[in-house]
């Protein structure tokens, strides 16, 4: 394996991710990611100078809509959804500013 | 002696686009409705739904990035800003980085010496707007109310060329008109529909490299955009001179304070990893649509404000205040076209209303009567049914209540008293109740004959045609005189 994936890359990524590994979860995830660069690193040894980016697997562009009102208030089932709800919004753990 | 430093002013300008729909779902845009009544799977982040683009707001950023000079990019598309936010239910904001719809623009200003400059607008990207948090203080929780998630707004990037609040100011009049006048947003800074976050450093005068910058959020008028401006120049200023750095970090105005605060950064740092959309498909414009979006657009404040001049004969004075703000404009030109009397609608416009506008502390934006309100009491002046005081009257009821003024003044028994037999009763009892006036007056006192005027329109409760009641008291205090 070419690429090594450090402690402090993988934490980071957990934090960027919120989430959180165990030690075991940690070094599983660092062999796996550092697999996924080697595999980038071959597909980089391809020249593709001449190749425009894609930016969509279908050969499809201006799938538009109409600016027109189709949706009504759904908010019951919208909130449904919701872990908690108060006052009709979505309750939340308290967000400091 | 103390060195000198040079401000360097860059802006991000947020722009609610006036859409009837969000950007990528048929939910209303609709400001004020109760909580999550415009909401979607889309706009509220559901795995499995499905974003299509409005193509309005394609349009509508066209518009703004050809009146503003940009360059377009004719293959454009979106890309995911992915960051953990409440406000953000996709955990990912939808806009546009490496191949933004604008770039390459910019607009002229007028700078404090009377010349000229340039301030240029590095892109214009689309994306979407976040929902609303609110904080509850009895439960310690936040709420969240997602209607405005996903509500289209264009980005307005600038360069860094702005040196002081004064041209600040000038771009963000200059832009907000150039917006205003395209219809593509109301531009209402109190609201929320236009957003400024100012980039700020300073630089000792004559250096070429920038200084550390810092990005100031939460200014919602021209006035906290100025202070704040101020309290950051002086607040970096005074770093440097007691040798200790400026860090990069966003800060949030307290207007009321009169300082600016370090956000608690988020643990996860500015670490977007942007990426294109795969949910959405590339955007391309043809140059049909470009020659399409050109030809539709409207006459802006420079021919407008030449037009007035020729068409209606407008001092330049009174032309240049009309078309400053498209709302003035539109009142004036919607007035015009029902009384066809150009320079009677510019008067109220440029007297009572800046008047009324000054006494309320409103922005002419703000105001909500109707032209042909303002072009029926011009009438009723011009046939002789009101007096100018009355109409004065009225026409504040206009402001205010926007009411019909030839209902109101048919209800508040406002016409002018022009029945002479009537009045010539009147003027003879109020002589005759001020005796002294009348001897003041043979005495060549000729201040007396205001009062005497004054004491009959009071009588006829300012009903009275001030010229008529001149006249009659005129004839009798002369009469008397040869008595
Ligand atoms: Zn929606």
């Amino acid at each position: 394996m070419a690429n090594v994936i450090s402690d402090e890359v993988i934490d980071y990524v957990g934090i960027l991710a919120k989430l959180e590994l165990s030690p075991e979860e940690k070094e599983a995830a660092k062999k796996d990611m550092g697999r996924m660069l080697d595999y980038i690193d071959k597909l980089n040894e391809l020249d593709t100078s001449d190749v425009e980016p894609m930016s969509h697997v279908f050969p499809v562009h201006n799938v538009f809509r109409e600016d027109v009102v189709t949706n009504g208030d759904d908010r019951e089932q919208m909130l449904a959804n919701a872990p908690e709800a108060k006052e009709w919004q979505y309750q939340v753990p308290r967000t400091v500013e | 002696m103390s060195r000198q430093y040079e401000t360097v002013i860059g802006l991000e300008v947020h722009v609610e686009l006036a859409t009837r729909t969000k950007i990528f779902c048929g939910c209303s845009t609709a400001f004020g409705g109760a909580p999550n009544t415009h909401t979607c799977p889309v706009c509220t982040g559901m795995p499995g739904s499905l974003p299509v683009l409005n193509k309005r707001v394609v349009e509508l950023a066209l518009a703004v990035g050809l009146a503003t000079g940009c360059s377009i990019n004719q293959y454009c598309k979106f890309d995911r800003k992915n960051y953990f936010y409440p406000d953000n239910p996709q955990n990912y904001q939808i806009s546009q980085l490496y191949l933004p719809i604008c770039h390459d623009g910019g607009v002229e200003i007028e700078t404090a010496d009377g010349g000229k400059k340039v301030v240029g607008i590095h892109e214009i990207h689309m994306e979407e707007d976040a929902g609303k948090l609110i904080h509850d203080e009895w439960e310690d929780c936040s709420l969240v109310d997602f209607n405005r998630s996903g509500v289209p707004l264009i980005e307005i990037v600038s360069e860094p060329d702005m040196r002081s609040a004064d041209e600040v100011i000038a771009y963000l009049d200059k832009l907000r008109l150039i917006i205003q006048y395209l219809g593509a947003s109301d531009c209402k800074l109190q609201e929320g529909s236009m957003r400024a976050d100012v980039n700020l450093s300073v630089r000792e005068a004559g250096a070429r490299e920038f200084g550390t910058r810092t990005e100031m959020k939460n200014l919602n008028s021209f006035k906290a955009i100025a202070r704040a401006i101020e309290g950051e120049r002086t607040r970096q200023i005074d770093l440097l001179e007691s040798g200790r750095p400026v860090i990069q970090e966003t800060r949030r105005w307290d207007d009321a304070k009169e300082y600016s605060y370090a956000m608690r950064s988020k643990e996860d740092a500015q670490d977007y990893r942007y990426f294109p959309d795969p949910d959405l498909t590339p955007v391309v414009i043809s140059d049909e649509m470009i020659r399409e979006i050109r030809n539709r657009q409207p006459e802006f404040r420079t021919e407008k404000k030449a037009r007035y001049i020729k068409e209606f004969g407008l001092p330049e004075y009174d032309a240049d205040i009309l078309t400053g703000t498209k709302r003035l404009a539109d009142i004036f030109e919607e007035a015009v076209a029902v009384c066809h009397r150009p320079k009677k609608v510019s008067n109220w416009l440029m007297v009572e209303t800046m008047r009324l506008l000054k006494e309320r502390e409103m922005d002419a934006d703000r105001i909500t009567f109707s032209p042909e309100h303002l072009a029926k009491l011009i009438g009723l002046v011009e046939a002789g049914t009101v007096n100018g005081s009355v109409a004065k009257e009225v026409f504040e009821k206009i402001f205010d209540e926007d009411v019909d003024p030839e209902r109101y003044v048919e209800e508040h028994g406002l016409k002018m008293e022009n029945d002479t037999d009537a009045l010539q009763k009147t003027v003879a009892e109020v002589v005759e109740a001020n005796p002294q006036s009348v001897t003041d007056y043979r005495a060549g006192k000729k201040k007396a004959m205001g009062f005497l005027v004054g004491q009959t329109m009071k009588a006829t409760g300012g009903k009275a045609n001030p010229a008529a009641v001149n006249q009659i008291l005129r004839e009798i205090l002369e009469e008397k005189q040869h008595e």
